[in-house]
């Protein structure tokens, strides 16, 4: 599968290795070039220097071949615009954003470009199973 | 009219002035302090600090009474999610959005963001004017129509000097209404003879602008 990886922070280079490692072919973007090197010396896949929300720039990164897009720079709106480019003008099949903010992620979500992560429900949902036992208060 | 800026550089700021004149309710959301100090010293209390991209902050700002918003900040990610999420979440009717790289546009179009305003083209466009690099100068561009209002200058040694208009070859979906000759405009017909100088206003579909060019300005400038 062809993956392209909007933002190498800890989320995006953690991703970037694991489908490297499964084999895939992974492009990664992000705006600085030191945020590579969390993606280690074995890494075999692309790397692309840029902003995720040029059409340009992903091409470069090869988005009009990819099988899938996965947004997950630190900025909600940056994700969300690089998706619905991903979607609109590259018809790429598979578009992941992740989104912080829960009410972004609700309208994002509803609009139904995209599939949509927030990890802030996510990291709520769990931590108050973790201490609710399951959501059953006692 | 409840009016919403977001972004209080100088283009919000100076929006914002012309709008209150015109006794509109304006509210400014700008996340820099220095900025929103300036603005309520000037403009008094119509500046709210905060993310305008951030739901919570468009909640506090009245978004869903608000009839017209305007994202003016310097980044085209921001004004589009302030846009979909004034039309998405809040239920605002119109919506206006600077777009700061050009390319942007058609997405924006695509997402349904109903006006956009291009600095960069607009200035481009004033370039293309004034220092022409290219002959044929876009007036007008009507995107969905895929029409366009183009100028050309009929440079010297062209081969449309000294041809009548019928016998240019212009392609079917052009039509050629005005010619300016000497700074005066002629209504020209298919027997008028171009100049040398004349400037040559057209309306064209776009894919035909490249053979209108060709036909116009000759081998000039490219």
């Amino acid at each position: 599968m062809k993956v392209v990886i909007l933002g190498c922070g800890r989320l995006g280079a953690h991703l970037a290795r694991r489908l490297d490692q499964e084999g895939h072919d992974v492009t990664v973007i992000d705006r600085t070039s030191e945020s590579f090197s969390r993606l280690g010396s074995d890494f075999q896949g692309k790397m692309v220097l840029g902003t995720g929300i040029d059409e340009d720039i992903l091409r470069r990164a090869g988005i009009e071949k990819a099988d899938a897009f996965i947004a997950v720079s630190n900025g909600d709106n940056t994700n969300a615009m690089a998706s619905e480019i991903a979607k609109l003008v590259f018809k790429v099949p598979h578009v992941v954003a992740r989104l912080y903010d829960p009410v972004r992620e609700d309208t994002y979500h509803t609009l139904g470009l995209m599939e949509t992560v927030c990890p802030t429900v996510m990291g709520s949902d769990k931590i108050h199973d973790l201490v609710m036992g399951n959501g059953k208060a006692k | 009219m409840y009016i919403i800026i977001v972004g209080g550089g100088k283009v919000g700021y100076y929006l914002a002035k012309s709008l209150l004149h015109d006794e509109n309710e304006v509210l400014i959301i700008e996340k820099d302090k220095r900025k929103c100090d300036i603005i309520s010293a000037e403009l008094g209390g119509v500046v709210m600090r905060g993310d305008g991209t951030d739901s919570i902050v468009m909640e506090e700002a009245g978004m869903s009474r608000a009839e017209l918003i305007v994202a003016v900040t310097g980044d085209d990610e921001d004004n589009l999610m302030i846009c979909q999420m004034a039309k998405k979440k809040f239920g605002v009717k119109r919506t206006i959005s600077r777009i700061n790289n050009p390319k942007n546009e058609r997405i924006f179009k695509l997402l349904g963001i109903d006006h956009t305003v291009s600095v960069t083209d607009l200035i481009l466009a004033q370039i293309e004017r004034e220092i022409p690099a290219h002959s044929l100068v876009h007036l007008l561009t009507l995107r969905e129509a895929g029409v366009s209002f183009v100028e050309a200058k009929v440079q010297a040694g062209s081969p449309s000097v000294g041809k009548r208009i019928k016998e240019l070859g212009v392609p079917e979906d052009c039509v050629i209404p005005l010619v300016i000759r000497n700074g005066k405009g002629i209504v020209p017909h298919g027997d008028t003879t171009l100049m040398s100088g004349d400037e040559v206003v057209a309306v064209t579909v776009v894919d035909d602008e490249d053979i209108l060019e060709r036909l116009l300005a000759g081998n000039s400038a490219n």
